[in-house]
């Protein structure tokens, strides 16, 4: 935690309360919530993220759940936690270590404690602190009171007991009950970082709206919680973070999928084209496809496809028909669209493939993050099939490349693959709304004049002519054998095919004179530049500001083409000593580099199924300069 | 519409792209496409609005052959492909071209949930129980016991039945025909376009090159009489030659009678009920194995709402509900705070 001043005797209000104990005020924190899969620890940690975000923070939280739905209750195995980092300055990660662990069980404790900041804050819920659920977790003793953790500040609070206690005249059932702790957990938190809690009474209110007993058990809960922390003399004091100095607007706090999801339905609008997603659902990149199927007010159709393979099947037929196709998946699914792929790439036709991509290969680490699928993306098909892809450094970012993916497939008529990932998918980060009329016009023309047409003309970007069916004496026939040049009739002349593969490759090589200029951070040359692509984003940006200010020459480019690579990397590239890039893989991207500027980097790599760690990449940083 | 009444009606000729066809010299497939092309031109629809998708085989190439728009898609997927583009405009008459295996084996998946969710696809399969184009394998409707390139010592697989697999995935419409009976193939595909939803009719094709004869008692003026049991809807059961031949149910076990014969007259013999709520009884047709007489005709025609319809519908409601969407308001909807 990163204490800023002072105590204070006098009593204050903050936040509409009345604080009695000193107020210390803090310039950032991470709080981590844990406990079991059902004990909703995912919803604490974004309500709590919620009330921050009000408070005018700078935030970003990462939700690390097990593929198991509800594992069996204590389990190491089953321990779902939520990490939120908000600040007075600006937020990039979720971070590093937390400076508050929320602990319900033992597992929870034990699976987490070595994440923890010497000297941090735990908040562990003693009643859960039991024979079973200390064996549960692998404990001899009990670590609450046998000096495990003498390094760190300890609160102990029955949350179940009190709880139940707060709850027994309701008349809700005793399983009830047990599902409102963690709303006591939450009141407990919301006192201590000097949040009022009407705001959470209204969100429960009306998230449980159908059920107003359990909103009234809920609420109790939660005030329970809040005056227990307000009244009890364990916390000496509380603390206060500063509200972050944010660029003036209206925001909202949004997870990558979210935004993906708006940003398919802004394309729709600015094209004033239909959209389609065909998709299977899929961890962690199924939350498009339910935020789209809520969304059938808009011209969107949302189909349920019977298997990965009928997603993106779909998705070309719709295209073929005229609307945007889209399908999403993770990267199993990635594998299994490929030869779909391939077809799109055959006929022409606009298509964005989003991949959420986790920990591989084969079923892997289905709720985790990596960065494993860059070179399936780019090369993972039979034949020379050149394929556009583009990836996102955060969750917000996923809005703008949603609509950039669209951009390209309609401009180029060509599928095009937008790399997200379960870093980003799942993490929420404030987003400035835009102001819906202040973004660009996606334009798309269909052909409807029958004369002189040919099915495989093109124009100036190489890109062929888009045809509704329906369009009156333009009936022609596409498909994936080979085709002639011009009349898309099926050819197998050698010529012809040589020429349509260079077409094919020429048309995606030449999207790099789209892509706007790289921006690098820092210094134009020098000693260090660090090449990062998708979800490492923060931890490279908040890494390389800490070395710079420790007086390193360092500067930071972040792709979000990867295919083409912008026009101006290689000389980039060339205009520092060395050459860094952090990859959650073995080093798909830096192969890339290598391949295409015969320019020495630097792989740094990490498959853990966990975002970098700022440090981690500050101190190579160091090792490096 | 006006326009419309203007444009000189179409004929078969209008459907004829300016490709050459390339199937073998005495190919089932010609008589399917000929008859496709007489069809379409008689069904009231602009040339404009069809649209023929196939995967992978020998009549896959079906769609280079009909000038309309089309796609050769990849091995299987037709169904799926087509249900894109049937979702994405429900005004369109889709078809889908395919045989035994693009169908059956490779693409099952797409074959059954089309068929399930009774989307608006004319599915025209032709079953020449053999893969042609990589010349001369065993398909998923290939005889026990049959040998083939990859089956030299006889196939052990055992085969199943286009139409029972339709009925059992919940189709509306299945129908059989057969190439050789070129009436009898043109009403069948002019039922099937009629249909609202999934039309499913199977094509018995003969491949002349790797399973030549495969239905010769069904082609053979001579036997076909005794061979097939032509299905009308609200009549007995009758074949043969001079139809005396009859189907009578014992329990669920049928057998042939003949009428006039021992005691039995027509009214012992079943009654074909296309529309029968119940499957039952399409289904028992459809596993009729000799010595019974192969049934042609259709064997289920219900009515049920088409999926395209019914996700119109949807959309429609939730804009009655909810009005369009803007993107305004779905940006600022949730949990926003403002910064000044």
């Amino acid at each position: 935690m990163n204490t800023q001043t002072m105590t204070m005797d006098e009593p204050r209000v903050v936040g509409g309360i009345q604080k009695t104990r000193p107020i210390e005020e803090i310039k950032s924190v991470v709080i981590r919530f844990v406990g079991d899969s059902g004990d909703g620890m995912q919803l604490t940690g974004n309500e709590f993220s919620k009330s921050v975000a009000r408070a005018g923070h700078d935030f970003a939280t990462h939700p690390d759940y097990p593929s198991e739905i509800r594992a069996p209750t204590g389990t190491l195995f089953g321990v779902s936690g939520y990490q939120i980092q908000f600040s007075s300055g600006q937020v990039f990660t979720s971070g590093d270590a937390p400076d508050v662990l929320v602990a319900m069980n033992p597992a929870a404790l034990k699976t987490n404690l070595p994440d923890v900041k010497h000297g941090g804050m735990i908040i562990a819920n003693s009643g859960a602190f039991n024979k079973t659920n200390l064996q549960k977790a692998g404990y001899q003793s009990n670590p609450l009171d046998d000096g495990t953790l003498t390094d760190f500040r300890l609160y102990t609070i029955d949350i179940a007991d009190l709880t139940n206690q707060a709850l027994k005249d309701t008349g809700i059932s005793k399983k009830e009950i047990g599902r409102c702790k963690n709303y006591y957990a939450l009141g407990l938190m919301l006192y201590l970082y000097s949040r009022p809690i009407e705001d959470e009474e209204q969100n429960i209110r009306a998230k449980f709206a159908k059920k107003p007993e359990i909103a009234e058990a809920n609420v109790i809960a939660l005030r329970a919680g809040y005056a227990y922390a307000e009244s009890t003399e364990m916390f000496v004091s509380t603390y206060q973070v500063r509200a972050a100095d944010i660029k003036p607007g209206r925001y909202r706090s949004i997870t990558g999928n979210h935004a993906a999801a708006l940003g398919f339905v802004a394309a729709s609008e600015l094209a004033k084209v239909p959209l389609f997603l065909g998709s299977y659902p899929i961890t962690p990149a199924t939350d498009i496809l339910q935020e789209l199927s809520a969304l059938k007010h808009f011209n969107i159709t949302t189909f349920q496809a019977e298997d990965e393979i009928a997603g993106i099947c779909s998705a070309i037929g719709a295209a073929y028909g005229g609307v945007l196709g889209l399908t999403t998946t993770s990267g199993p699914g990635m594998a299994l669209k490929t030869e779909a792929m391939g077809l799109a790439v055959m006929l022409e036709l606009p298509l964005v493939i989003t991949n959420v991509q986790r920990g591989g290969p084969s079923t892997g680490l289905p709720t985790k993050v990596e960065q494993s699928d860059l070179l399936q993306a780019i090369y993972g098909r039979n034949g020379e099939c050149p394929i556009p892809v583009i990836a996102a450094r955060s969750p917000a970012d996923c809005f703008d490349c949603a609509i950039e993916a669209f951009r390209i497939a309609v401009k180029y008529m060509t599928p095009v693959i937008f790399l997200s990932d379960g870093g980003i998918g799942n993490a929420a980060e404030p987003w400035r709304i835009p102001d819906p009329a202040k973004l660009r016009p996606l334009d798309v023309w269909f052909r409807t004049d029958p004369d002189g047409f040919q099915p495989y003309a093109r124009d100036e970007n190489l890109a062929r002519a888009w045809v509704r069916p329906g369009t009156p004496g333009m009936e022609h026939r596409v498909g994936g054998l080979e085709k002639h040049f011009l009349t898309g009739n099926i050819s197998h002349d050698p010529f012809n095919h040589e020429r349509m593969v260079d077409l094919r490759a020429a048309k995606i090589a030449g999207i790099a004179k789209d892509i706007p200029q790289l921006e690098v951070e820092g210094p134009q040359s020098g000693d260090l530049l660090i090449v990062g692509w998708g979800s490492t984003y923060g931890s490279i940006v908040q890494a390389r500001e800490q070395a710079e200010a420790a007086g390193k020459s360092v500067a930071h480019v972040h792709l979000r083409h990867l295919n083409p690579l912008p026009a101006d990397l290689g000389d980039l590239l060339a205009r520092y000593k060395t050459v860094l890039v952090p990859e959650l893989n073995l080093g798909q991207l830096s192969k890339l580099l290598r391949e295409r500027y015969l320019c020495d980097v630097i792989v740094m790599s990490k498959v853990q199924g966990k975002m970098f760690k700022v440090s981690e990449i500050y101190d190579r940083i160091l090792e490096l300069c | 519409m006006n326009q419309m009444t203007e444009i000189k009606p179409l004929t078969r000729k209008d459907f004829e792209s300016d490709q050459d066809v390339r199937w073998c010299p005495g190919c089932g497939d010609y008589a399917v496409l000929a008859q496709v092309q007489k069809l379409l031109p008689t069904l009231g629809i602009p040339r404009e609005q069809f649209a023929f998708i196939s995967g992978i085989g020998c009549s896959s190439r079906f769609p280079y052959y009909m000038e309309t728009y089309g796609m050769h898609s990849i091995h299987g997927r037709a169904p799926a492909i087509a249900s894109g583009l049937k979702l994405a405009r429900p005004e369109l008459s889709v078809w889908v071209v395919s045989g035994d295996g693009d169908s059956l084996a490779i693409g099952g998946n797409h074959f059954i949930h089309a068929m399930r969710r009774n989307i608006g696809l004319k599915i025209i399969l032709l079953n020449n129980r053999i893969y042609g184009l990589t010349k001369g394998q065993y398909s998923p409707t290939s005889e026990f016991g049959k040998k083939t390139k990859t089956t030299p010592l006889g196939s052990i697989d055992r085969p199943f039945s286009p139409i029972s697999v339709a009925l059992g995935a919940g189709a509306t419409f299945v129908a059989r025909t057969v190439d050789s009976d070129h009436p009898h193939l043109l009403d069948t595909l002019r039922r099937a376009a009629e249909h609202r939803g999934t039309a499913f009719v199977e094509v018995l094709q003969n491949c002349i090159v790797f399973n030549d004869g495969a239905y010769d008692a069904l082609a053979n003026k001579e036997t076909r009489d005794d061979a097939r049991l032509l299905l009308e809807h609200g009549k007995p059961m009758r074949f043969g030659k001079d139809g005396s031949k009859g189907i009578r149910m014992r329990g669920f076990e049928p057998e042939v009678v003949t009428v006039g014969e021992g005691g039995v007259t027509e009214a012992d013999l079943s009654v074909h009920d296309e529309s029968a709520a119940n499957g039952g009884l399409a289904f028992f047709l459809s596993q009729f194995a000799a010595p019974l007489p192969v049934p042609l005709g259709v064997f289920r025609a219900v009515e049920a709402p088409a999926y395209e319809t019914l996700s119109t519908q949807l959309a429609a409601d939730a804009r009655a509900q909810r009005g369009s969407g803007t993107l305004e308001k779905l940006f600022n909807s949730g949990d926003t705070w403002t910064i000044d």
